[in-house]
């Protein structure tokens, strides 16, 4: 996928790596809080606000608390945070480049995005904070609810276009073929579960239930200060433009087109809805949501695939 | 204890005074201190416009809120959050009582005012003060770095 080294250096540091998102993602938690700020009938905060939040808590005192796990404490944001630029340039990179894509980098991406849910529970249990540790707990239940659902609608896109994993063939087989969403009704469905999946995987509103501040004070965030919360912040910001872009990448042809800048906001306006007439979930509710009508949706997603529709 | 001195400078400075996140703490208020902060708060002031966030853990805040005489009881409390709060973080005293006891002075269970025990950038009059004065009191304390 790449070639040389200064390159490489440029792919994964400025376009399509670390600078590129963390921007991309700031403005687009500014669009998500200015958004619900008219929603709610106020004015709402100025573009640089999250970039202010993240420059003021880099400036601020890191407090390890006695008795965490000073390791796993300092490690936990930097997991998440270097899975989402790994996803952010591979999933770029092959819509840019679709020929220069390895073979199962589709499974790669899907692994690396359980990361930031797994870099949240060992955050949780290692800073000896009960609210830090039920906050874990919670997210453990809440990815063990919507994984399976978000897998089956990814593998749909797989059994579709005939069993090809990386994203540089799904890209070629919509070149050829048109979008994914065109498709046929299964696709369709796959689509409508992802966007489903979308606020449990970011762990906003209705499915923020590991971070709960009106329950939990912050869950896993509680004993976080300074830069290791600025990292959790970016991270948070990094995985709301990149999944989406992600799913547009399996679903509408490629991202690597003006056309994506509405795609994009058409799914950040959906998430954004959807966040400001809901309230929580409990976990049992929000389990039983996930497993019982989305993943029931998702298998006939597969089905249908299966059967060529 | 003595006024606090927190000089930034550059880029932090900005950081700082562009998104001030409060920890809201009553150390023994009549609970109508606390009330006119929930006000403070509320869509009609729309303090997220300066980028103030109520947050609930004294970890991430930048401003403590304080309210109400130091009890007895709430002094160890006041204590542990202070230590635990992030620092550069300042102090705020709303209400006559946080300023010095207010109607409480003399009580059996107080101990003093809230700038007794922790350092304090500004006081803010009133019982209970408005919320554009807790607001002007905030962007006062701003202005002192
Ligand atoms: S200042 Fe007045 S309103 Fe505020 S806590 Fe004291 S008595 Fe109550």
């Amino acid at each position: 996928m790449f070639t040389h080294g200064a390159m490489d250096f440029f792919y994964l540091i400025i376009f399509p790596g670390f600078a590129f998102t963390v921007v991309a993602g700031l403005l687009s938690t500014w669009v998500d809080r200015k958004v619900s700020a008219r929603i709610q009938w106020r004015v709402g905060p100025p573009w640089y606000q999250p970039f202010a939040d993240v420059i003021k808590l880099m400036g601020k005192e890191s407090i390890i608390p006695e008795g965490a796990n000073r390791v796993s404490f300092l490690i936990a944001p930097f997991i998440g945070f270097t899975a989402v630029i790994l996803v952010s340039t591979i999933v770029w990179m092959a819509n840019i480049f679709p020929g220069a894509s390895f073979v199962g980098d589709l499974i790669v991406v899907i692994y690396l995005l359980y990361l930031p849910a797994i870099a949240l529970i060992v955050a949780g249990s290692a800073s000896r904070n009960p609210f830090g540790a039920l906050g874990a707990s919670r997210e453990m239940n809440l990815m063990l609810a919507y994984e399976a659902a978000l897998l089956f609608a990814v593998f749909t896109v797989v059994v579709k276009n005939g069993g090809i994993i990386s994203l540089g063939g799904i890209l070629g087989y919509q070149a050829a073929h048109g979008a994914m969403l065109s498709q046929g009704a299964s696709c369709i469905i796959a689509f409508v579960v992802t966007l489903l999946c979308m606020p449990a995987k970011l762990g906003i509103v209705p499915f923020d239930i590991a971070e709960a501040e009106t329950e939990l004070i912050a869950g896993p965030y509680t004993e976080y200060s300074g830069v290791t919360l600025a990292i959790f912040k970016l991270t948070k910001a990094m995985l709301l433009f990149t999944l989406p872009i992600f799913m547009l990448t399996l679903f509408a042809k490629t991202v690597w087109t003006p056309w994506t800048i509405l795609w994009y906001a058409l799914i950040l306006v959906f998430i954004i809805l959807v966040k400001n007439v809901n309230p929580r979930f409990r976990i049992d509710q929000a389990l039983r949501l996930f497993w019982l009508p989305v993943l029931g949706l998702s298998l006939l997603g597969i089905i249908l695939a299966a059967v060529g529709l | 204890m003595g006024n606090n001195n927190h000089r930034l400078s550059g880029i932090k400075k900005w950081g700082f005074k562009k998104s001030p996140w409060v920890f809201h703490l009553s150390t023994g208020s009549c609970n109508n201190c606390d009330i006119e902060i929930l006000d403070a708060l509320t869509p009609r002031f729309d303090l997220e416009r300066f980028g103030i966030l109520l947050v609930g853990t004294p970890r991430h805040a930048d401003i403590l809120l304080v309210t109400g005489v130091v009890t007895v009881q709430a002094l160890p409390r006041l204590l542990h959050v202070y230590e635990q709060a992030a620092k550069p973080c300042m102090g705020v005293a709303i209400g006559a009582c946080a300023c010095s006891c207010g109607i409480f002075d003399g009580g059996y269970h107080v101990v003093g005012p809230v700038d007794k025990i922790i350092p304090v950038d500004v006081y803010i009059p009133g019982c209970p003060p408005k919320p554009e004065a807790i607001i002007s009191g905030v962007v006062k304390a701003l202005a002192k770095l």
